[in-house]
C-alpha cells in the first residue's frame, strides 16, 4: 500500500482540474455545449440512474461485449489449443489465421453491415473478430513455451494425453493465455463502442449517439466516463484471476516468501 | 568387439557399519530382496540419423548394484539410460530389464533429470505424488519424509532452493518404489557442499529401497565416491569396466581410488 502522503500527491492534479474545470463552466468561460460542469454531468449520472436508462443500457452494451468475448475468446481459445498441439493443423491454418489478423476488424464495418444488417448480431460479430486474434495467438504462443522437459517428465510419470494435457500443457500456457484475455478485453470495448456509434436501438453508444442529437454534452460525457468504468472494471477482473490461477508463480507470490527458502 | 563384462561382485546392500569392517568381497552371492532388477544390453547400437553414437554394446548390470557411467559429453551417456528407461528406442540389439526386453517406459524404473522438472504450478506434495493413485498422499508425504522435506509438502516448488527441488524429484522418482533409478547429472548444477549432502542423501535412500542404480556423471570423483563399479564410455563403447571394492566410508581417503581417479581422467 502506498503511503497517504503519496496517494495525496498522485490526486491533487486530477482534483485540482476538476475544481476548475467546474469553476471556468460555472463563470461561463466554457459553455456548457462544449464542456459542461463535472456537477452538470454528476446531475445526469443520478437523473440517468434514477429512471433506469442507465443501467438498461450499461446492461445492454456489457451483454453484448460478453457475447462477443465468449464466441470469439471460445473460437480462438480452441484454435490456439488445436495448433499448438498438433504440428499438421497449425500448418494448415496458421498462415490463414495471420493473413486475417493482419486485416483491421474495424474495416469490415460496411461489410459486417452488409451481412448482417444494423442488427444484434453484427456488433458481436465485429467483437468477436476483435478479440479472436489476441486470445489464438497467445494460446497458441503459451502452448509452445511449455517446458518440453516437463512434458516428457510427465509422460515418464505415466500420464495419459488428457492428464498431461490438464496438469501440465494448460497450466504452463495459463500466464500467457491471461495475458491475451487481457489485450482482448481492451479490443472488446473499444470494438463495442464503435459498433454501437454507428448504429443501435440501445446500448452505452445509443445513448451518446442519441444525447448528441439533442445537445445533451453531459449525457455525451456520462457516456465516456462510463465506458472507461467498464473498461476499468474488466481489467480488475482478470488482474483478479491472474493473482487467484497464478498463486504459483513466483512474481505473484507474498514478499518475502522466497526469502523464506 | 563384445564388450560383455559380467561383474562377479555383487556387493551386500548394507551400508552402514563401523569404519573398518571387511567389506564383501567379489564373488559373494547377489542378495536376493525382490526389490530391485538386473538390466542387459546385448549388441546394442544407436545412430541419429548419420551419426553412431552407440556401437555394438552389451553390458550387463545385475540386479542391485550402483553403476557410474563417466565419460565426454557426445559420448552416448544420455541415450544409454533414455534407451534403458524406454525413453528411446535402439537401432539394433536389445535392451532388456528384469529380463523383459524393454518396448516403452515402466513404472518400475525411474529417472532423475538433470534439473528437477517440478511442475511449478503444483505444491511440492502434489509434484511428488504426480502418479496419484489410491492414497497417494500418504506415499507422497512418505517419500518427503525420506528425502527430509516432510515440513515443506505445502509450499511451492518456486520458494525452494536447487537442492531442495532435487530433493523433491528425488522424492517423486521414489513414491512408487522403483526397482531401477536411473540418474542422468542429476547433481551437475549443485555447489559442492549441496552435491555432498545429496551423495550422503542417496546412499541412504538406496539402503531403504534397495534399487538398482545408473548414474551418468562427468564428475569422476562423484562416480568413486558413489559406485559400485564405473564404466568408461568412449566412442560408442565400454573403454574400461572397473569394479570399485574400496567399502564407502573409507573412499575419500583411499590411494588407490586416487590412483584410479587420475587414470579414468587420462582416458576420458
Amino acid at each position: 500500500m502506498p503511503a497517504p502522503r503519496d496517494v495525496l500527491i498522485s490526486w491533487a492534479l486530477p482534483v485540482l482540474l476538476v475544481v476548475a474545470w467546474e469553476i471556468a463552466a460555472r463563470l461561463g468561460w466554457i459553455t456548457s455545449r462544449i464542456l459542461p460542469a463535472p456537477s452538470a454531468v454528476a446531475l445526469a449520472f443520478w437523473v440517468n440512474l434514477q429512471n433506469g436508462e442507465l443501467l438498461h443500457h450499461t446492461w445492454i452494451s456489457t451483454r453484448r461485449a460478453l457475447y462477443g468475448l465468449a464466441i470469439g475468446g471460445g473460437i480462438g481459445f480452441v484454435l490456439g489449443v488445436i495448433n499448438g498441439a498438433l504440428p499438421v493443423a497449425e500448418k494448415l491454418t496458421d498462415s490463414s489465421l495471420q493473413m486475417l489478423r493482419n486485416v483491421p476488424h474495424l474495416a469490415i464495418i460496411p461489410l459486417v453491415i452488409l451481412w448482417f444488417g444494423i442488427d444484434e448480431s453484427a456488433k458481436i460479430f465485429l467483437v468477436a473478430i476483435g478479440v479472436l486474434f489476441p486470445i489464438y495467438l497467445n494460446t497458441f504462443h503459451g502452448i509452445r513455451m511449455v517446458d518440453r522437459g516437463l512434458i516428457e517428465m510427465g509422460k515418464v510419470y505415466g500420464l495419459t494425453p488428457v492428464e498431461l494435457y490438464w496438469r501440465i500443457v494448460l497450466p504452463g500456457a495459463l500466464p500467457s493465455i491471461l495475458v491475451g484475455l487481457r489485450y482482448a478485453l481492451g479490443i472488446m470495448w473499444l470494438t463495442l463502442i464503435v459498433a454501437e456509434t454507428i448504429s443501435a436501438q440501445a446500448g452505452i453508444g445509443y445513448m451518446t449517439m442519441n444525447a448528441r442529437e439533442f445537445l445533451q454534452t453531459d449525457v455525451v460525457l456520462l457516456g465516456i466516463i462510463v465506458y472507461a468504468l467498464l473498461g476499468k472494471l474488466a481489467d480488475m477482473v482478470t488482474r483478479w484471476l491472474e493473482r487467484r490461477a497464478l498463486a504459483w508463480h513466483p512474481s505473484f507470490q507474498p514478499q518475502g516468501a522466497a526469502a523464506a527458502a | 568387439m563384445n564388450w560383455a563384462t559380467l561383474y562377479a561382485g555383487q556387493r551386500d546392500m548394507e551400508l552402514e557399519g563401523a569404519p573398518g569392517t571387511a567389506w564383501p568381497q567379489a564373488g559373494k552371492a547377489v542378495p536376493t530382496r525382490g526389490r530391485s532388477v538386473a538390466i542387459r544390453l546385448d549388441g546394442v547400437a544407436k545412430s541419429f540419423g548419420e551419426r553412431a553414437v552407440l556401437d555394438d554394446l552389451s553390458l550387463t548390470i545385475e540386479a542391485g548394484q550402483f553403476v557410474a557411467v563417466v565419460g565426454r559429453s557426445g559420448c552416448g551417456k544420455t541415450t544409454l539410460l533414455r534407451m534403458i528407461a524406454g525413453l528411446e528406442g535402439v537401432s539394433t540389439g536389445q535392451v532388456t530389464v528384469d529380463d523383459q526386453p524393454v518396448v516403452g517406459l515402466r513404472s518400475d524404473v525411474r529417472l532423475l533429470f538433470q534439473e528437477p522438472r517440478l511442475l511449478p504450478w503444483h505444491r511440492v506434495l502434489s509434484n511428488v505424488g504426480i502418479a496419484r493413485g489410491s492414497g497417494w498422499q500418504a506415499h507422497a508425504q512418505a517419500a518427503l519424509e525420506d528425502v527430509g522435506l516432510g515440513d515443506r509438502a505445502q509450499d511451492w516448488p518456486a520458494v525452494l532452493s536447487g537442492g531442495q527441488r532435487q530433493r523433491v524429484a528425488l522424492a517423486r522418482a521414489l513414491v512408487s518404489r522403483p526397482k531401477a533409478l536411473l540418474m542422468d547429472e542429476p547433481f551437475g548444477a549443485l555447489d559442492a557442499l549441496t552435491r555432498s549432502e545429496m551423495h550422503q542423501l542417496l546412499l541412504r535412500v538406496r539402503v531403504e529401497y534397495g534399487f538398482t542404480a545408473i548414474l551418468i556423471t562427468h564428475d569422476v570423483r562423484e562416480a568413486l565416491a558413489l559406485a559400485d563399479r564405473i564404466l568408461v564410455l568412449k566412442e560408442g563403447g565400454v573403454a574400461r569396466d572397473i569394479p570399485i571394492d574400496v567399502p564407502l566410508d573409507l573412499r575419500r581417503a583411499s590411494p588407490a581410488l586416487q590412483r584410479l581417479e587420475r587414470t579414468i581422467l587420462t582416458e576420458v
